[in-house]
């Protein structure tokens, strides 16, 4: 700490350019989870499916991707893709790809246990009344787990938010590399790393507090 | 009420025909050789002791269980055949759960909607309209923006009658639609079903209530151990019980 205290100018002074990784901090988990979701949930209806060829296929690859660590994967989907497709993807697509594979191995798990935890009788109701199979998981199943899975999709999504800080890998400026960038230019690591933590836990907080009163929220349903 | 709908392609036999219905969980066999026809306005009780497969007759028939032996005919269609439109099939077939089986995240009368709209493809309006009558024939109208969890068991049920109601089923099942109930709930379900079956309707009713049976039942089947040991009038049945399974069971059953 060559030029000693702790200067707060710094910190309002790079604010544009902390916001700006932040934005790309957001986009990446939006979207990650977003395609996540979307993506998990056609892997769970495979994996509890009748089709057996689907099930394993989908099964194999939740039990592949739960074995990789998610910075391989992250190196995987850059370096790799360009090789197989033959031009550069660009780092911002390749590494939402990976995030959306990763995250929908965990999220197929989660959708799993949450259908699973609706009563069998729920589906037996839709069928009794002559819905397909596919409207008796869109408007009765899938509405129940969604729900019942809410606390811990929530935080399978704040663990995604922490997780992008992994994309200076590959030399995105996510909000932690960007603060990385400032601090090391401006020699300022206390400042910013501290800022860093509580920007990151206020956020956090944040999504569980709104966690809870979503689920108050439904309980009274 | 127009429970008296087209049912013609019966081929001559009842609405609901079993044959040698055998059905198997793994090892065990929990149907077997069940055969019985019930015929276009018949009230059918079922009865018997608790794991002798009575709910799993009544769910063969919309094929909500499988079976492995044996053939069932619905109004002349073939359940078990794998070319049948189960979802079509089902949807002219209402049933009635133990445990109600509402929707818990949709309002009273979304319950009631849903199939008409999803599978009758039935609009909006003319959906709530039907909803609404059949809301005012169980008396609970004044409930229609509730959810499930705010109703107690017995109005829960008398809704779950109205959302199978809703599809203008030519036959409904009941799974013991009073077992999960307090006692004050059992008599506003077993009055509903009651005006159901004295306005006409094709019912088979899984239950131990035997006061509903003597009063509405054409017929009670007394299964045990997965087969249909009798199955006759119900005067014959409370009159004299041939077996000693049904008349232990009733003695059981009619002396509290």
């Amino acid at each position: 700490m060559e030029s000693g205290g702790f200067d707060t100018h710094i910190i309002f002074h790079s604010i544009p350019f902390l916001a700006k990784g932040m934005l790309l901090t957001l986009e990446l988990t939006v979207l990650g989870i977003g395609g996540g979701l979307v993506f998990g949930t056609l892997l769970a209806l495979c994996r509890l499916g009748k089709f057996r060829a689907l099930a394993f296929a989908a099964g194999t690859y939740v039990n592949f991707f739960r074995s990789m660590p998610l910075i391989l994967v992250i190196f995987w989907f850059y370096f790799l893709i360009p090789l197989v497709v033959g031009e550069e993807v660009g780092a911002f697509q390749s590494v939402l790809t990976a995030f959306i594979m990763f995250e929908a191995a965990y999220y197929c798990e989660i959708m799993r246990a949450g259908i699973q935890s609706v009563r069998v009788g729920q589906a037996h109701a839709g069928q009794a009344l002559g819905l397909t199979y596919q409207q008796n998981m869109r408007y009765v199943v899938l509405p129940q787990a969604f729900r019942n899975m809410i606390p811990i999709l929530m935080s399978q999504a704040i663990v995604l938010f922490q997780d992008t800080a992994l994309v200076y890998v590959v030399g995105l400026s996510d909000f932690l590399y960007s603060a990385d960038i400032v601090a090391n230019s401006e020699n300022r690591l206390m400042e910013m790393y501290i800022t860093v933590a509580i920007v990151y836990f206020s956020m956090c907080s944040l999504a569980q507090f709104l966690v809870r009163n979503l689920q108050k929220k439904f309980a009274h349903e | 009420m127009n429970e008296t709908k087209d049912t013609t392609g019966t081929d001559g036999g009842g609405m609901i025909e079993m044959n040698h219905v055998g059905k198997w969980y793994g090892e065990f066999q929990v149907l077997s050789n069940c055969s019985t026809s019930v015929n276009k306005g018949d009230v059918v009780v079922i009865c018997g002791p608790s794991g002798s497969g009575k709910s799993t007759l009544i769910k063969v028939i919309n094929g909500l269980e499988p079976f492995q032996e044996g053939t069932i005919t619905f109004n002349g269609v073939s359940v078990g055949d794998r070319t049948t439109n189960l979802s079509k099939l089902r949807s002219q077939i209402g049933m009635v759960f133990q445990n109600f089986e509402l929707f818990p995240h949709i309002s009273i009368i979304e319950n009631i909607k849903l199939a008409q709209m999803k599978v009758l493809g039935r609009e909006d309006d003319e959906a709530r309209n039907r909803s609404m009558e059949l809301l005012e024939r169980v008396g609970l109208s004044d409930q229609r923006d509730k959810f499930p969890a705010q109703l107690s068991g017995g109005q829960q049920q008398r809704v779950a009658i109205a959302r199978g109601l809703a599809m203008d089923p030519i036959a409904m099942l009941f799974d013991e639609p009073t077992s999960a109930l307090d006692p004050e709930m059992i008599n506003e379900v077993l009055d509903v079903m009651t005006e159901l079956a004295n306005d006409g309707m094709t019912m088979m009713v899984v239950s131990h209530e035997m006061g509903f049976a003597k009063r509405v039942a054409d017929r009670v089947i007394f299964m045990d151990e997965g087969y249909i040991v009798e199955d006759c009038s119900k005067d014959d049945f409370f009159g004299t019980p041939r077996g000693d399974r049904a008349q232990l069971f009733l003695s059981k059953i009619l002396t509290h």
